[in-house]
């Protein structure tokens, strides 16, 4: 055995052990979906024992936009000379009618993007073309959109347009510490937001809300890792936010992209599927920057946004309720068929669900 | 009989020189490229009759007959291009079977304005390996449409071959307890044509694995009765593969994650893109089910013949889950192995 796999070991002994020692039954929520994707993969949820229960949160950025949201990139893609440039995993999100690919199939123009970059480029090539680039995710996405509008005032194009739905994790955490209906012991802290963050946002889930929270990295050890940290705080009566990420959180954060952030966004109110209108928990392009904001220069005309029937994504999201629990899960909500967005997305906790373990009985105990 | 020798004029093209739509006019420029273009290379006594069908000689009556189109882009990437793909393909198809290739078509769909220059190299690059192989490509045809119906050009491949192992490869023949082998390195082709597409700043030795298996495959055909079944894991990967075998089946498939062969470069651009190995193409490797006994002979026989240095066992043969590929991990826990949905999609988060 190499020294990794005996780390490994000692990893998964340590969460036996300590997790053995619970007194009560515990509810801790991995916020974000990359760590949902990674809990799932290596099947940590069997390390498990029955007092811990995992939750998954809001931290996929898909699952969190609502219909409202789609439903104007629809709208963009199908006006003529204008194009939508996305990140793939919006493609097949199901809006109030239709969703992008839809749209592409009735002749709308959708161009998936690597980089927020790569649309810029797109509306150099084209100046004919207005490209609408569809601004989701986290902390983690906001600099590079910020850097994109930035290039795009430098090099004075003024047919790339942003659709802003950027959101920011504290203030959802908040809304879902103060949630008395889930009942939470410990938080999981989404690594790569913490990257631009830093630690020092979540000291309030610690000291106003009484949670404990341990930022994680996202391999299967990282996981381990993190799981026991928050073991040991409960098992000693400790409530902090530590770091299981060191090599790569620094106590502040990233000054560079919080500076971009800050110059090119400002804060609203924003509404996450599942949990409502947030106050402060999104970014929506400063009026200097408003020449690049698709909803001033060419504001969407769309319907009342309406839910689909039956569709829980928005209780899954808010950790209330399990995928199982929901009537369409497996059944007319599959992968390959998605009826809500936590089903489409790589991240989305019906998805993973489904993908690794609902149809194994590797759970059953 | 004087044989005809083809005209020596091709190779030399003038950068300039592009395909036109009367290129497929069936009229003088027509010939012109068949004569050439194609017979220079391809040239050989079935082909060079230039007739309706190529009229081939069997002296076996079970027959393997395949074919498949390419559109691959770009058209060259590290370790290959569209035309050595397309000849490899159909030779691969076929010798998963356990057939060798008697005689290959080629078709040619181009776009107006495709340079000749470049139709040369590809059809250099075909040649190359059906030559390797001592298989011909014996009939084809040539299409062009106008700018823009097409990206630059697709080939159609098809090969008839005949049936070498004494037993039939097949699903059917899959027993409890057989091994999953898989002759190297998995998703070697999708990883590098993802990052010559996307230009990714990747500076690596990543290269596509793209290679005609009829040699290493051949050298396992004595010993059917023993092979159960042979697939090469292209689209969908591995992953793919092993669904397609444990479909509505009685058995289930067990792998060991660390014993997954996959090359440091392509599990780095995985990780990057939020891909998984097992559903990436490879274009140069056979998954192949074997009786438990004959693991060590196969392995042993695979691992000295270039093509298969990094042969291993990838898993094996169960009777629970039923239809489910599942993978054992590294941390002792188990998780379902799907049938990919769709292309993989990037992490925005």
């Amino acid at each position: 055995m190499n020294q990794q796999e005996e780390k490994t070991k000692a990893l998964i002994y340590c969460v036996k052990c300590l997790g053995g020692r619970l007194k009560e039954n515990i509810n801790f929520m991995e916020v974000c979906g990359t760590h949902t994707v990674a809990i799932y993969r290596a099947g940590i949820k069997q390390i498990l024992c029955k007092k811990t229960r995992l939750i998954s949160g809001p931290g996929c950025p898909v699952c969190v936009t609502p219909n409202e949201f789609v439903d104007k990139a629809v709208w963009y893609a199908l006006q003529p000379k204008t194009v939508v440039a996305t990140f793939g995993d919006m493609f097949k999100v199901p809006g109030s009618e239709s969703s992008l690919a839809e749209a592409q199939a009735k002749g709308g123009q959708i161009q998936l993007v690597y980089s927020p970059l790569e649309a810029v480029g797109l509306a150099e090539k084209h100046p004919d073309l207005k490209v609408v680039f569809l601004g989701i995710g986290f902390e983690t996405t906001a600099p590079l959109v910020a850097y994109a509008v930035l290039s795009a005032r430098k090099s004075n194009l003024h047919n790339f347009l942003i659709l802003s739905g950027h959101k920011t994790v504290p203030e959802a955490l908040e809304k879902i510490a103060a949630n008395p209906l889930l009942n939470l012991h410990g938080l999981i802290l989404p690594g790569h937001v913490s990257c631009i963050i830093g630690r020092r946002p979540y000291d309030f889930l610690a000291q106003q809300y009484h949670i404990p929270g341990v930022i994680s990295g996202f391999e299967p050890e990282d996981i381990l890792e993190s799981l026991c940290m928050l073991f040991k705080q409960i098992n000693e009566g400790r409530c902090e936010v530590e770091s299981q990420y060191r090599r790569a959180v620094p106590e502040a954060g990233n000054q560079k992209a919080l500076e971009i952030i800050q110059e090119v966004f400002t804060r609203r109110d924003l509404e996450w599927r599942g949990l409502g209108v947030i106050p402060g928990s999104g970014l929506a392009l400063r009026e200097k920057y408003s020449n690049w904001d698709a909803e001033v220069v060419f504001p969407a005309r769309i319907n009342k946004p309406r839910q689909h029937r039956g569709c829980i994504c928005g209780a899954v999201i808010s950790g209330l309720k399990e995928p199982e629990e929901c009537s369409l899960f497996g059944q007319t909500c599959r992968p390959e068929h998605p009826v809500g967005p936590c089903m489409v997305s790589s991240e989305g906790a019906c998805g993973t669900h489904y993908l690794y373990q609902a149809r194994g009985g590797f759970y059953e105990d | 009989m004087r044989i005809e020798t083809p005209p020596l004029v091709r190779a030399e093209t003038k950068t300039k020189e592009v395909i036109k739509l009367a290129h497929g006019s069936g009229g003088k420029l027509t010939r012109e490229l068949i004569e050439n273009f194609i017979k220079p290379k391809f040239g050989n006594r079935i082909l060079n009759r230039l007739e309706d069908a190529a009229v081939l000689f069997l002296s076996e009556n079970l027959l393997a007959f395949s074919t498949d189109s390419y559109v691959v882009r770009p058209i060259f990437f590290p370790g290959g291009d569209i035309g050595k793909l397309a000849v490899c393909g159909t030779i691969n198809d076929l010798a998963v079977v356990g057939a060798l290739p008697l005689g290959i078509s080629c078709s040619f769909i181009l776009e107006e304005g495709f340079p000749l220059e470049t139709l040369n190299k590809i059809i250099d690059s075909m040649q190359k390996v059906a030559s390797q192989t001592g298989c011909q490509v014996v009939t084809g045809d040539t299409k062009v449409v106008e700018k823009g119906a097409a990206d630059q050009i697709f080939i159609n491949t098809a090969g008839i071959g005949v049936i070498r192992t004494k037993s039939h490869l097949s699903i059917e023949q899959i027993q409890l307890g057989d091994q999953i082998i898989v002759t190297g390195t998995l998703g070697d082709h999708a990883a590098a044509i993802f990052v010559a597409r996307q230009n990714l700043p990747v500076t690596s030795s990543l290269a596509s694995d793209c290679a005609p298996l009829h040699s290493l495959l051949g050298s396992l055909w004595n010993l059917s009765g023993k092979i159960r079944f042979m697939r090469d894991p292209t689209r969908g990967g591995v992953a793919a593969t092993l669904n397609e075998i444990v479909k509505d089946k009685e058995f289930g498939i067990e792998l060991s994650e660390d014993s997954l062969p996959v090359k440091p470069e392509v599990r780095g651009i995985c990780d990057l893109m939020g891909f998984d190995p097992l559903n990436l193409a490879s274009e140069g490797k056979a998954v192949i089910v074997v009786a438990p006994d004959a693991t060590e002979i196969v392995l042993g026989i695979l691992q000295q013949h270039p093509l298969g240095k990094e042969a291993c066992v990838l898993g094996r043969v169960i009777e629970q889950p039923k239809g489910l590929v599942y993978l054992k991990t590294n941390l002792g826990t188990k998780r379902i192995i799907d049938l990919p949905v769709g292309d993989p999609l990037p992490r925005i988060c």
